[in-house]
């Protein structure tokens, strides 16, 4: 039997959670139809968690292209289409890509090693200047750590995950929740997530609560590593003062929960259990447009 | 013994690639810190060490974490006093400030940062030793007594912060008593 999953119109963290709710009663193994054809618009964070999404079937699965051209031109631009069509049989028009888009700082990209991150930093960093500084009024001096946030977010794939996963960044103006343009940064992998990545330190003890909440809230908000050395942990805590610092949000999901460091502007839930399982870790960073002034 | 040490170049040398100009990744700083381990391990005496970040772009936490973090813990109080291993960074802006505060945060550590007009101690210090520091770095050789009188302290004191900031490798000892890291009396060049 084949099961198919209908995409939502609009994509993003919270929609994606749809997906994964249809995907939660198909066997890994199962045969499976992404049907992406009635979607007018997608987050990098959606993008990318579709590509997992591809990642973590055992049977390839069909994945049917957005019906509106504009939408599916769109996607290929982002380099959608490149990475789905090595992990999803593809069906429906699937545009061929002319030219660059103007509000992608960084078309989807695999990472799967060191120096994947390296190209992702040397890519990102003069776009990103001109982006932040231009556009959302962001001291350029905030490039460097906006450089360092991608790379946090980026090793968390190659040292924690045990296979590759994407990352893309996309400014964009978030008019349901803002009103003002953002820089987002999305890094979704299918790999191990935090709580197993954490049960592998060794020694370890669990907790009675022991969890995918709390595996979030020991790596996100304690800043604990499987690794027991103590120089460990101090990337996502770099990622969090970053993020702090220019009022924007985190919000990280693996497996069955997902936790948000949440500012003034956003209503989202810090901390939600009991999700519909999807396996890896998906992170999203976005940074707003300063207003005035500069960091808090 | 002095060395130089450009990061950049040794960056390029690890990652067998011209493009890169930052220091990020965990295994990359790891891979770089081991070459300046290896460079370290030939030298049989004393030695000074510039660690160079001005052609470096940026660096990350990790990347930090493993070049200067780990070096520093490496060979702080490390208790061979022929082969003591003092550094003096250079080159070191903003760019790079914010991951390296981090990291001499997180394991309690310091160093010495070459300035335009001469050299600071940055990191972990109290006030007491930041004190000390400067005074030698203004005095040059100093031995527990000048010490003692240039901060009006007890000599006892005074040795006690000049053998707590030698063990920090933040002072070098000679025969003739201490000199400051990238000061007067340690050439640099």
């Amino acid at each position: 039997m084949t099961s198919v999953i209908t995409v939502p119109p609009s994509l993003d963290d919270h929609s994606f959670e749809q997906v994964v709710e249809q995907l939660a009663s198909v066997p890994p193994d199962g045969k499976l139809v992404v049907d992406a054809r009635h979607t007018r618009w997608a987050s990098p964070y959606g993008l990318t968690a579709l590509l997992t999404l591809g990642q973590s079937r055992v049977e390839r699965a069909t994945f049917t292209a957005p019906d509106n051209e504009e939408t599916a031109s769109y996607w290929a631009r982002t380099g959608f289409f490149k990475h789905a069509d090595d992990l999803f049989d593809l069906h429906g028009s699937v545009p061929k890509v002319r030219g660059g888009e103007s509000s992608v700082l960084l078309e989807i990209t695999a990472v799967t090693k060191s120096e994947d991150v390296h190209d992702v930093v040397g890519r990102i960093q003069q776009k990103a200047q001109q982006i932040l500084s231009k556009e959302l009024n962001i001291d350029a001096k905030a490039t460097v750590g906006f450089a360092m946030t991608l790379s946090e977010v980026c090793q968390n794939i190659v040292e924690h995950a045990g296979r590759g996963g994407f990352v893309a960044v996309q400014t964009y103006t978030w008019r349901k929740r803002l009103g003002r343009r953002v820089v987002v940064i999305a890094v979704c992998d299918a790999g191990l997530g935090f709580r197993q990545s954490l049960e592998s330190a060794p020694g370890r003890v669990r907790s009675d609560r022991w969890d995918d909440a709390e595996a979030l809230e020991e790596a996100v908000v304690r800043g604990v590593s499987r690794f027991r050395d103590p120089g460990r942990g101090q990337g996502l805590a770099g990622v969090r003062r970053y993020v702090g610092r220019w009022d924007g949000k985190v919000s990280v999901r693996s497996g069955t929960a997902r936790i948000a460091i949440v500012p003034s502007w956003d209503d989202d839930v810090p901390l939600q259990e009991k999700l519909a399982p999807f396996p890896g870790s998906q992170v999203q960073v976005t940074i707003p447009e300063r207003v005035s002034g500069g960091p808090r | 013994m002095m060395m130089h040490i450009d990061l950049s170049s040794m960056l390029r040398q690890t990652l067998s690639c011209e493009l890169y100009s930052n220091l990020v990744t965990r295994p990359t700083g790891a891979a770089v810190r081991s070459q300046i381990e290896a460079l370290l391990a030939d030298a049989r005496e004393r030695s000074l060490t510039i660690i160079d970040f001005s052609h470096v772009g940026m660096i990350d936490f990790s990347c930090a974490d493993e070049v200067v973090a780990k070096l520093l813990l490496r060979y702080v109080a490390a208790e061979r006093a022929d082969r003591e291993a003092y550094f003096l960074f250079r080159g070191v802006t903003d760019d790079h400030w914010d991951a390296i505060e981090t990291v001499l945060e997180r394991h309690g550590l310091a160093l010495v940062l070459e300035t335009d007009d001469g050299a600071r101690i940055v990191g972990m210090v109290n006030d007491g030793e930041r004190a000390a520091w400067e005074k030698v770095y203004e005095l040059g050789r100093t031995v527990p007594s000048d010490l003692a009188s240039a901060l009006g302290a007890e000599e006892r004191d005074a040795e006690a912060l000049l053998v707590g900031l030698h063990r920090r490798r933040l002072l070098m000892r000679t025969e003739d008593g201490y000199v400051a890291v990238g000061g007067d009396g340690v050439r640099h060049d």
